[in-house]
């Protein structure tokens, strides 16, 4: 009657004896034995799980909560009361407590033709989601909301700009258009390698202005670092966000319906699928060292019983790991606000991106609005959900988002969070601990990537191969 | 917008671990059968047709990929699904009363209007049988489930129970037009040429 019992395959077998790495007092978690043990189902350490077993690693990926998504997750409102309000119960206005909304914990929009696009394509993940265009991308000047011009035609258009600048401006996008790194008649005597960013804006005449939504809402830098950098690569941004823009016409970015917790969801099941183990609700309480300091495996204990599994690699979010391990980076303050209006100035737009840049309100860092609405099937019906963000740069972090919640208008719920960024100390190739970055307060998810792309290069030793062929058709199975 | 007569729905299958419900769809999608099917790995993306009278409804079927060896199936799973199949095994008491915690879970998570379906698999095991038809019949009848007996093996009952969920999905309802739409490859340069 135990032939199917789905234990790896290998039916008939007795019983295997207990192995010598299990402690005294301990029984195997799962099925004891795994290449990669993953902690956290945030996107990157889903990512990571899909990515392995897709190798064929034998994968085991654990969560304390009982919910996918970690630190990324999408909540529906019992949920977002549960973290933010312990004990209240949603307000009853805003909507049905668990169908009706996906709340982001981090809000961030994929560009379309980003890297995480590329994986996402890559691994066809792809088929389990569906996505729908972000209506707009916005810029703030002077306290009003402007449209982020992107095409030689916007540019013209737009009101940011007097009418010389518009030219001038516009003369700059044409020459990106046309820039190809390969190609050295394209460079029209310009050594971007060299030159920094603010020479080549200067040889545009662009003004101050110009130079700080082109390097913060189309580069998507957040500060003026770049400014004294070769040029190259913030072109190379701002020919991504174009190009992404038009891939889908309203603006460069796309959001997944129901929420941004469909993205680890999607390569939780990928993993799944090349016979990765998930438990969700797994009190991992520790990670175990052999006496040179390498992790071999973890502990969680349930029902009473301490259970135990061993890997050649551990890898997870930073709340994982012992203390000591990781440092934190900064900090970045988070409110989310729920409303029953668009914002004014967009067009009724039911899904933008907003950019305040940092010198429009006196700060280094940006500050980022998200907001996505009914139209994702994330709010209940004329509901938006709006997240501000920022880093943080003084000791009074909500009063930093100020210039954000005056742009809103009217909130129905406001929930604030303000969190250390964290980074790993170590790379962990030495102690065989992979931890992933704290997510910053960008509002897309390319930092994200370039981290996904950094841990997967220090566990298997390779690059990432991104170059993802157009050539082959997905097929079934 | 009605495409055509053919219908698309998303039939996710659910119950415990090895009672067969890889062993289903294979019989369904492909119409073949393995003794010892390795617990689901690779595949779980399957798609099929039914030929009704009136209309072809075209089945998406997602399959648990192992998630529900700790009860660890995302929100995604559920989402959408216009019908389900709770699979359970006759010879195996235990995964009857499996099945019925994953109708509850299915009716918590799921649509509210999600067609499901119970299978009692395994049902040319008749000497090991340990779930009378009776008691699942009953128990299918006061929840308003489907119920059939099945087998992967034999063939039995695999495709009528599939061809009895295509009869009762509404078929008639406009689908609500959507523009969400799933990330292609990006095309090589396309429409008119701008500058």
């Amino acid at each position: 009657m135990a032939e199917h019992e789905g234990k790896g395959g290998d039916g008939g077998e007795v019983p295997a004896p207990r192995p010598d790495w299990l402690p005294d007092g301990c029984e195997m978690l799962a099925d004891g034995e795994y290449d990669a043990i993953v902690m956290g189902t945030g996107l990157k350490e889903a990512i990571m799980s899909g990515l392995l077993s897709t190798l064929g690693m034998k994968v085991l990926h654990v969560d304390r909560n009982n919910y996918y998504g970690g630190e990324c997750a999408s909540l529906n409102l019992t949920n977002l009361y549960n973290k933010f309000r312990p004990g209240q119960p949603p307000a009853p206005e805003l909507g049905h407590p668990t169908r009706d909304y996906n709340v982001d914990l981090i809000p961030k929009f994929l560009m379309a033709n980003g890297n995480l696009v590329k994986m996402l394509l890559m691994t066809k993940v792809t088929r389990y989601l569906e996505f729908k265009t972000v209506d707009g991308s916005y810029v703030v000047k002077g306290g009003k909301i402007n449209k982020v011009p992107a095409t030689p035609d916007e540019a013209l258009r737009t009101s940011l700009m007097g009418i010389f600048e518009k030219r001038r401006f516009r003369n700059f996008l044409q020459y990106l258009a046309g820039y190809d790194e390969q190609q050295p008649d394209t460079f029209k005597g310009r050594d971007l390698r060299r030159m920094t960013m603010l020479q080549l804006y200067e040889d545009f005449g662009l003004d101050e202005n110009t130079q700080s939504f082109t390097g913060h809402a189309m580069a998507l830098q957040r500060d003026d670092t770049y400014l004294h950098k070769p040029a190259l690569e913030t072109i190379k941004s701002i020919q991504l966000y174009v190009r992404s823009l038009e891939r889908y016409g309203k603006s460069p970015y796309i959001y997944p319906m129901y929420g941004l917790g469909g993205l680890p969801e999607g390569f939780s099941r990928l993993c799944a699928i090349h016979g990765g183990t998930f438990m969700l609700q797994c009190p991992v309480e520790e990670v175990l060292f052999d006496d040179s300091g390498v992790a071999w495996g973890i502990k969680a204990t349930m029902d009473g019983v301490p259970q135990v599994a061993k890997a050649t690699m551990l890898i997870g979010d930073p709340s994982y790991f012992p203390s000591r391990m990781v440092k934190p980076t900064g900090m970045v303050a988070r409110s989310i606000c729920i409303m029953d209006h668009p914002f004014n100035g967009t067009n009724d737009a039911e899904s933008t991106q907003i950019i305040i840049p940092g010198r429009q309100v006196n700060r280094h860092n940006d500050i980022y609005v998200c907001m996505v609405s009914f139209s994702h099937c994330v709010a209940s019906p004329g509901k938006y959900v709006a997240i501000a963000s920022t880093t943080v740069e003084t000791s009074d972090p909500l009063a930093e988002l100020a210039p954000a919640f005056e742009l809103l208008g009217p909130v129905m719920e406001r929930f604030d969070d303000v969190s250390n960024t964290l980074t790993p100390v170590e790379d962990g190739t030495a102690d065989r601990c992979f931890i992933s970055e704290s997510y910053d307060a960008t509002s897309h998810f390319e930092t994200t990537a370039a981290d996904v792309q950094s841990l997967y290069e220090r566990v298997t030793g390779q690059k990432m191969d991104l170059s993802i062929d157009p050539e082959v058709e997905q097929e079934e199975g | 917008m009605s495409s055509g007569r053919v219908c698309h729905f998303k039939l996710v299958l659910l119950g415990d671990t090895a009672v067969g419900k890889s062993c289903l769809v294979v019989r369904f999608v492909r119409d073949e059968f393995f003794e010892y099917q390795e617990p689901t790995i690779g595949a779980a993306f399957l798609t099929q047709k039914v030929q009704l009278d009136d209309a072809t409804v075209k089945f998406e079927i997602w399959d648990t990929a192992g998630q529900e060896r700790y009860r660890s199936l995302a929100p995604m799973y559920y989402r959408g699904a216009a019908a389900a199949i709770v699979v359970y095994d006759v010879t195996n008491k235990e995964s009857f009363n499996g099945a019925k915690s994953w109708v509850k879970e299915l009716q918590r998570r799921g649509d509210p209007n999600v067609i499901i379906a119970l299978a009692g698999n395994k049902a040319d095991l008749e000497h090991r049988r340990q779930v009378q038809s009776e008691e699942a019949r009953l128990y299918a009848e006061d929840n308003g489930l489907i119920h059939m007996e099945t087998s992967a093996k034999s063939a039995q009952n695999v495709k009528s129970i599939f061809v009895e969920i295509a009869q009762k999905l509404p078929k008639a309802t406009v689908q609500p037009e959507r523009e969400a739409f799933p990330i292609m490859r990006p095309r090589t340069e396309q429409k008119s040429g701008c500058c």
